[in-house]
């Protein structure tokens, strides 16, 4: 039996198709995902995302706690609010999550995790905790809807308590703001919007709010797609624990030049010594099809590696991907869909950002 | 609820079947399985001409979520494909058992067509595979 969500009768009321995801029953459209796409990257849309998990981490030395436990470092969060986006490794280097860590005190840091990992991530925060005196808080009386859009902050905004409203209207992106709710001004869509972490109780009344203000429910299936086009990485799919952040277009999010040392850095510089790295690069798929996952990529008659992430992006009406390919690999990839070998056009990631295209097509 | 016309066949991998006289059936997919897959964003259909064998892989059609396969209902040598739903997969989800037809099949054997389900018993097919 799946778990569900406080929006869960909300959704059935909006008329969404519900699926099981990661042991969570979870709306992945309302009809046609594809207009939920296009309502975030025109206007604005809401996801439902209280089956993510946020962890507050409290005690003196929790910054400590971070730089060690964390591949970004914290030391970069200087003022209340700000936010940072870090895998959390093993000691091998291998991905255990990604997620945003929020400096809310000198004492306080706040974490939200994936879903899927949820447990695992609890477990090794308890494991590596209280070497530091950190205490591991999971949150599980908050929700947490995310409003994206360019419209989206101006649609929340009016129905945010008042004792939170004034800050959040200031927000600087990838900043948030604390009253009675939390919010943060970021997301998973490469669009303006807000994350609202707020008492479980008033969630249904704020998504409902929400709609009749003229924010689209969307679901799973167009959070995906918005992540795609916007280049970012998706847990699971596009990283694990068998593969490391330098593989897995995260070199950005991973400080390794300094004296800090945290857990998997070793690993990490001596693969980085090593070389001949795999990278994630950005297809686009030259005629039609789709690309999917696990589609293998060729280099001439040579096999460079595999899609992470595939699919259909309907802002720009082309299929595109995020792959994972040989460092060797040149630009003339194809890929196998069914046997068939067709042309990709290798590109910059992200592919769409703020409503446009980033690529040439 | 989904749309199950009372005039078509039905098979159990979600196509439908239109009878067209003179051993011509025209073939598509179910409301239901437009439904499931959801939006559709591209078509693979077969060649006019093509020999197809019963419950093989005729056609694919692939939605925002998923590829799904196409299986022939029965036995027949295409007669024509619905070249617009190239350009316009979306067509699919919007008139499935109209404009969003996939091809027309010349049958081995016309009898066959009375193998497949009625309208009420794909309808109670569906419902119970959705629980």
């Amino acid at each position: 039996m799946d778990k569900t969500t406080v929006l869960n009768q909300a959704h059935r009321d909006m008329g969404a198709r519900m699926v099981s995801f990661g042991g969570w029953d979870m709306p992945v459209n309302y009809g046609s995902q594809i207009e939920e796409h296009h309502a975030v990257r025109r206007d604005a849309g809401m996801f439902d995302v209280c089956h993510m998990t946020v962890v507050d981490l409290k005690g003196e030395r929790v910054r400590d706690f971070l730089r060690h436990l964390l591949a970004n470092d914290v030391a970069k969060l200087k003022t209340p609010g700000k936010a940072l986006y870090s895998c959390m490794l093993k000691e091998d280097g291998g991905v255990i999550d990604d997620l945003i860590v929020y400096f809310m005190a000198d004492d306080w840091f706040r974490m939200v995790v994936n879903a899927g990992t949820t447990e695992k991530d609890i477990a090794w925060l308890e494991k590596q905790a209280p070497a530091f005196d950190v205490r591991v808080e999971p949150r599980f009386d908050l929700a947490m809807i995310a409003v994206q859009g360019p419209n989206a902050r101006e649609k929340a905004l009016p129905l945010l308590p008042a004792d939170v409203r004034a800050a959040a209207a200031d927000l600087k992106p990838f900043t948030a703001a604390s009253g009675s709710w939390f919010v943060g001004r970021t997301g998973y869509t490469g669009e303006d919007g807000f994350e609202v972490v707020l008492p479980e109780d008033e969630a249904e009344a704020f998504w409902r709010a929400l709609a009749a203000a003229g924010v689209a429910p969307a679901g799973l299936g167009a959070r995906d797609t918005l992540r795609l086009e916007a280049g970012m990485n998706l847990y699971g799919q596009d990283m694990d624990e068998t593969v490391s952040p330098l593989e897995s277009g995260l070199d950005w999010t991973v400080s390794l030049d300094d004296e800090r040392d945290f857990i998997g850095k070793s690993a990490l510089l001596s693969q980085q010594e090593k070389g001949g790295l795999r990278r994630l690069v950005g297809l686009v798929l030259e005629g039609r099809g789709v690309l999917r996952s696990h589609q293998k990529i060729f280099d001439g008659e040579r096999e460079v590696g595999e899609i992470t992430s595939g699919g259909f992006s309907p802002t720009l009406g082309r299929s595109i991907a995020l792959a994972r390919v040989a460092d060797d690999a040149g630009e003339g990839l194809t890929v196998d869909i069914r046997g068939k070998r067709l042309p990709l056009k290798r590109v910059k990631y992200p592919f769409v950002r703020n409503g446009k295209a980033c690529i040439e097509l | 609820m989904s749309d199950t016309p009372a005039n078509l066949k039905y098979t159990k991998t979600h196509e439908w079947v239109r009878d067209d006289g003179d051993g011509l059936v025209t073939i598509g997919i179910t409301d239901h399985a437009q439904e499931l897959l959801g939006d559709l964003v591209f078509v693979e259909l077969p060649e006019v001409g093509a020999e197809l064998e019963e419950g093989g892989e005729c056609a694919v059609v692939e939605s925002v979520k998923a590829a799904s396969d196409v299986y022939c209902p029965l036995a027949g040598e295409v007669a024509a494909i619905n070249e617009e739903l190239v350009d316009a997969p979306e067509t699919i989800n919007e008139d499935p058992y109209g404009k969003g037809w996939l091809f027309q099949l010349k049958l081995v054997d016309p009898g066959a067509l009375d193998e497949l389900m009625d309208a009420e018993a794909y309808a109670d097919y569906a419902e119970s595979e959705e629980h």
